[in-house]
């Protein structure tokens, strides 16, 4: 178990460094100066100097890089140019939207993707079976921003339920906030669902045709606590690896729901920091994420680990 | 295309009686074929010119004159449909192009070779999965200028690590079979087995992968053009025209509605596409779906 473990590890340090080499060496090629850009065109060259002094832009490029990376495990991320606050503040404000959203959207896809695995692969080629796939087809086809904008003329435009988008801040109270999240949660969750759903039924029925579970129903267990018990517990681990994928894309893919909702998340704030040349901010939040679906794998991959003993001896 | 070596004897006839026989494959191949005729249409004819604005007829409702309406510059809908799905067929096309042609040789070689190299490739596989598909595809197609090409190049760059593990992982699984052996023995080095044998065998795979990215990729391209980063006006595109229509849903929804369905309609077309072929050339999977 240790040996796997070291090497999971080892695996996942090694990426994150290459990442991070990766970030710094794109950013660096690209085009504009932000110190140019901060102050402007008509900015003499020696002003423009001077703040790239300030800056730090003019060390050599390893200096930089170890500072960066320094100021990141240090959790010092740098200020922001455009908005002229610390990035770790900014990074705070954004998580606190972005990661309820997620939370949400993931807990939602699951509620329905499960249940809808477990009926189908229960009802294997019968008409609600047939149905229930059919549904998911469909559901893996519709582009999640595209569903948020036939919710946002349903519900806020038509119904007015909900609001059309924007977001009031925790401080509004906790109802208000969750009511601005339901919707785009919604508009992730669904197509996030119906790809689980069908990967949920693959492994049941996979599941389903082992020789335990034929003896467990030899043995008079009634079908629905072998399916339960014994046919989903073997089936998580397909189950498991997509919802980390999931969880991974939910955090960093909302960029493009967070713009259909004008949402102030952590996807929204890399956009526009983007078309902004606000570097800084870049740089960080990408390696945040990168990070982040580096972890998520890790605790996947262990998570196999503990399920299955079977995984550890083989690596 | 060579026909692959899994296939029955019995040859092309009988297998293509049998993909017709199949559902998903029929209804697939129809909605992908329909499509690609409405794209190759639109070079030769279009119902109304998509680059001539005329305000007096914007934001039309649909109606016999204007089939899907019009939007708010006058343009005919359904013109724009046809031209758009041009753009998404190409930009997804040409995306599964960079990631297969230069993701399977990478994997085939990595399955050759083996060791340290297999090792170094894979983890550099990794490297690119560790980032998130969608943001770096935003961040590339926005730092080196939006458009249709840097979008094609933003897909395709994350085709490719999905492509070097299909064909590794189907390289791995045939050769230790004996007919490699044999021609090992014939004195066959590994590119030209590779080649001659390796390839074929997993072009099965290939194939259901390629129509996965390519459902794939016109769900990328309209998610990048959606944001303005795709293919720049006039050329319409099917993400631009849904962005158009954001802020236009009360009095226009037809705006909305009409691209997100063309859309849907392709990638279920090519989704179903993708498990018929499977299902056809594993019947065993059938079992499991």
């Amino acid at each position: 178990m240790s040996a796997y473990l070291a090497k999971r590890l080892g695996i996942a340090a090694v990426t994150l460094v290459l990442a991070s080499l990766v970030v710094f060496s794109v950013l660096e090629i690209v085009p504009g100066d932000p110190a140019r850009l901060m102050l402007g065109m008509n900015a003499s060259d020696a002003q423009v100097e001077q703040l790239r002094d300030q800056m730090g832009l003019n060390a050599p490029l390893i200096v930089r890089y170890l500072d960066w990376i320094g100021g990141l495990l240090t959790l010092d991320f740098g200020r922001s140019y455009t908005y002229s606050v610390p990035v770790i503040d900014l990074v705070a404000e954004r998580i606190a939207v972005s990661l309820p959203l997620a939370l949400v959207a993931l807990t939602l896809s699951t509620a329905i993707a499960i249940p809808v695995g477990l009926y189908s692969a229960s009802r294997r080629g019968e008409a609600g079976d047939a149905v229930a796939m059919g549904a998911a087809q469909l559901g893996v086809a519709i582009p999640n921003f595209w569903f948020a904008l036939m919710l946002v003329y349903l519900f806020a435009v038509w119904l007015r339920w909900v609001p059309a988008g924007g977001f009031p801040g925790w401080s509004a109270g906790m109802w208000p906030a969750l009511k601005s999240l339901l919707l785009p949660a919604v508009a992730l969750a669904l197509p996030q669902a119906a790809i689980l759903a069908r990967v949920t039924r693959s492994a049941l029925i996979e599941v389903l045709n082992e020789d335990y579970i034929r003896t467990a129903r030899a043995k008079g267990m009634p079908y629905r606590a072998v399916l339960w018990r014994h046919a989903l517990r073997n089936a998580l681990i397909p189950v498991v690896t997509i919802m980390g994928l999931q969880f991974a894309f939910l955090l960093a893919g909302t960029i493009i729901i967070e713009n259909v909702f004008y949402l102030p998340g952590l996807g929204r704030l890399v956009f526009q920091a983007i078309t902004q040349r606000d570097l800084v901010v870049v740089e960080s939040v990408v390696m945040l994420l990168v990070a982040t679906v580096i972890a998520v794998n890790l605790i996947v991959d262990l998570t196999y680990a503990i399920v299955d003993p079977r995984l550890r001896s083989r690596s | 295309m060579t026909v692959p070596a899994q296939l029955p004897d019995d040859g092309v006839a009988k297998w293509i009686g049998k993909a017709f026989a199949n559902r998903s494959f029929l209804v697939g191949f129809l909605i992908t074929l329909t499509v690609a005729v409405v794209a190759l249409v639109s070079f030769l004819w279009t119902p109304y010119d998509v680059t001539r604005l005329i305000i007096a007829d914007k934001t039309q409702a649909p109606s016999l004159t204007h089939w899907f309406g019009t939007d708010h510059f006058g343009r005919d809908i359904l013109s724009m449909i046809m031209v758009g799905a041009r753009n998404s067929i190409a930009v997804a096309l040409v995306a599964v192009g960079i990631g297969m042609g230069i993701g399977v040789p990478l994997g085939m070689f990595a399955a050759a070779r083996g060791g340290l190299v297999d090792e170094a490739l894979m983890r550099l596989n990794d490297l690119v999965f560790a980032f998130p598909a969608l943001l770096s595809a935003i961040m590339i197609t926005a730092i080196f200028g939006p458009g249709a090409v840097n979008a094609i190049i933003a897909i395709g760059i994350f085709n490719i690590p999905v492509f070097a593990r299909v064909g590794r992982a189907g390289a791995l699984s045939i050769w230790p079979r004996e007919y490699i052996l044999a021609a090992r023995a014939a004195g066959k080095g590994k590119a030209q087995i590779t080649v001659e044998h390796i390839l074929p065998n997993i072009a099965n795979q290939l194939l259901v992968q390629g129509t996965i990215q390519f459902a794939l990729g016109i769900l990328a391209e309209a998610g990048l053009s959606y944001l303005g980063l795709g293919a720049q006006p006039p050329m319409p595109s099917w993400g631009r025209m849904l962005f158009d229509a954001q802020t236009r849903m009360v009095i226009a929804p037809w705006m909305a509605l009409v691209p997100g369905m063309a859309i849907v309609i392709t990638v279920l077309g090519l989704n179903l596409l993708g498990d018929g072929i499977a299902d056809i050339l594993d019947p065993k999977s059938r079992r499991r779906r």
